[in-house]
């Protein structure tokens, strides 16, 4: 059956107008295109969070001659509340994109089967690697990245609008300035996003491949699978490895890219002691990311076979 | 090359059979209307040529395996599945810039085209239409992609009279030509007959009648008796036989028809009448 399988690939292309086949960097391209249209909530509503932490930030500049004129008298508390309004606002956005992630990573691959979409984009030339891939794509890649440019903007506004009311307050801005580090900030905050993300791969790769699996409610199977162990271990032998380990996997990220030799046990006090080259060749990143890629193997498996609800 | 070529396609359900040792040749350029009652298998082997699930026998799609071949095969096949199921969160304008990214095979204006004389507003999204719109939508992006089978599922159930009638009067003038084949399958036997080429029926998994028109218009005739010609028409060996208005109609499969004359008038049955005529007794819906 399987012999005669190129008999058609190699005739001359019909009419020979179109390319019979398109680059895959162009189906990824727009694949990922096609699910910012779908799921909005990935840039809005880090925006949106972004812009409720703005607004209280601002706010606290109320405050700001007061707090300068304690940092001109060397109080350490307030000196370092100048840099705590930036970190609150990153913080903020990090989050809600985390969750945000999350939740499309649940439905990613459950809706389309759900609402029967699944026949519209399989009637297309997308194989189910690509549409995978470029799903995966979004919580590893385009989070990152929307991230940090809503960091970097609502950081921006923060810095001009203290250096305004300083102006007006009649103080000089250079002592908020001399405090305020936003360039080692955005020079760190790339490396922490890409680390933490790709420390987080297996999660969402897993919730990726619930969704393509899961019948109904995916987020209980997705939840289910991780709870549950922990909840026998724990009455069971009143231990916490396997919470401690899914807490570690969830939050770790950042730990794992500013601490003295990982695991976010020695946080690192200056910039110098950062090391790409130790996080980069972590076993657990590594074993991380093999697992992330087993899971997205089954979710394109799943797909190529499973048909809609 | 024939478009279409199966032998002994089967594919068994936990607790049925879908498709009970299918046979079937479709050549390239033809209009095939597969035709047969609800659980008939027919879906589940257009499913099966898609790719879209496994079976077991052999099946070549344009000389591919379309299980372990479906990359391939889905850049010269294209298919309407099932009518709504267009994404209701998009709007029209991102399907034309998803499909023109996606498609090699695309022709953006020929889209655009179709969209044009319709009522569809290029902002709307696909919540906001009406049934026969998202239709028309979907025939519209479907018809601007230059393939070599296109494989339509049921594609009008649920419209109204006016879309199914403009929905196979577009498909027949805008696209089809000789280079292209089309399967189709539906209920609506009436609406499709003066388009199809070809025919199958399919009854529980099994083709009872694969011919073309042609072939059907040569071999059934029907012909109205009175009841004091029953008895001799009857002798005859009708395949069907139904009575109304005080006559009878009788179908006959290859017979003479000067001697059916002599008896009453004589005219090709419906694609629906043979189908009734050709289902077992108790099966046709």
């Amino acid at each position: 059956m399987t012999s005669a399988s190129n008999t058609m690939s190699e005739q001359p292309a019909a009419q020979g107008a179109a390319p019979a086949v398109l680059p895959w960097r162009r189906l990824f391209y727009w694949s990922v295109r096609r699910e910012l249209w779908e799921n909005r909530a990935i840039y809005l509503a880090p925006l949106v969070m972004g812009g409720v932490a703005l607004i209280g930030v601002m706010l606290s500049t109320l405050a700001l001659p007061r707090v300068l004129r304690a940092v001109a008298r060397g109080d350490a508390k307030h000196t370092e509340a100048l840099m705590g309004a930036h970190s609150f606002v990153a913080v903020a956005i990090m989050i809600t994109g985390l969750f945000v992630a999350l939740f499309y990573c649940l439905s990613a691959l459950h809706s389309e089967r759900r609402d029967r979409s699944i026949l519209f984009w399989k009637s297309l030339p997308v194989s189910d690697l690509m549409t995978v891939l470029s799903k995966a794509a979004i919580p590893i890649a385009v989070t990152p990245v929307v991230t940090f440019a809503l960091i970097v903007a609502a950081q921006v506004v923060i810095y001009i609008w203290s250096t305004i009311v300083t102006v007006l307050s009649g103080n000089s801005p250079t002592l908020y300035w001399s405090h305020v580090h936003l360039g080692l900030m955005w020079t760190a905050l790339p490396y922490g996003l890409v680390v933490n993300a790709l420390w987080q791969a297996p999660i969402y790769a897993w919730f990726l491949l619930v969704s393509a699996w899961a019948r109904r409610v995916p987020i209980l199977w997705a939840m289910g699978v991780a709870v549950v162990p922990a909840v026998i271990e724990r009455g069971a032998f009143s231990s916490a490895h396997i919470a401690h380990f899914l807490s570690e996997r969830f939050f770790g990220g950042f730990g794992e890219a500013f601490s003295i030799g990982g695991k976010g046990e020695k946080p690192i006090h200056e910039f110098s002691q950062i090391d790409p080259l130790r996080t980069f060749s972590s076993p657990e990143l590594w074993g991380g990311l093999i697992v992330a890629a087993a899971f997205l193997a089954a979710a394109v498996w799943l797909r190529r076979r499973r048909e809609p609800i | 090359m024939a478009c279409i070529e199966a032998r002994g396609l089967r594919k068994a359900y936990r607790n049925t059979v879908a498709l009970d040792g299918v046979d079937l040749r479709v050549e390239e350029g033809r209009i095939l209307g597969l035709i047969g009652p609800n659980g008939a298998g027919k879906s589940t082997a257009l499913m099966a040529m898609l790719g879209l699930t496994s079976y077991e026998g052999e099946l070549k799609v344009l000389g591919r395996n379309p299980w372990t071949e479906r990359d391939q095969l889905m850049r010269d096949v294209c298919f309407i599945a099932d009518v709504a199921v267009l994404p209701r969160w998009l709007r029209v304008t991102e399907a034309l810039d998803y499909v023109e990214g996606v498609h090699p095979r695309f022709d953006r204006a020929k889209a655009e085209g179709f969209l044009t004389g319709t009522t569809i507003k290029r902002t709307s999204r696909v919540r906001e239409l009406s049934k026969g719109m998202v239709t028309q939508l979907h025939l519209a992006l479907i018809m601007a992609i230059d393939a070599k089978l296109l494989v339509l599922d049921e594609p009008t159930l649920g419209l109204d009279l006016l879309y199914r009638r403009q929905f196979y009067d577009s498909l027949l003038n805008d696209y089809f030509d000789r280079s292209r084949t089309i399967v189709v399958t539906t209920h609506q036997v009436e609406e499709v007959q003066h388009i199809l080429t070809d025919v199958v029926f399919l009854d529980r998994g099994r083709v009872v009648l694969e011919a073309s028109m042609e072939d059907i218009e040569v071999r059934y005739l029907e012909v109205a008796v009175g009841p004091d010609q029953l008895a001799a028409a009857r002798a005859l060996q009708p395949v069907h036989e139904r009575s109304g208005l005080g006559r009878s109609f009788l179908i006959f499969d290859g017979a003479d028809r000067a001697r059916l004359a002599e008896l009453g008038e004589v005219r090709t049955p419906s694609l629906a009448d043979i189908f009734v005529a050709r289902m077992p007794q108790g099966t046709a819906a």
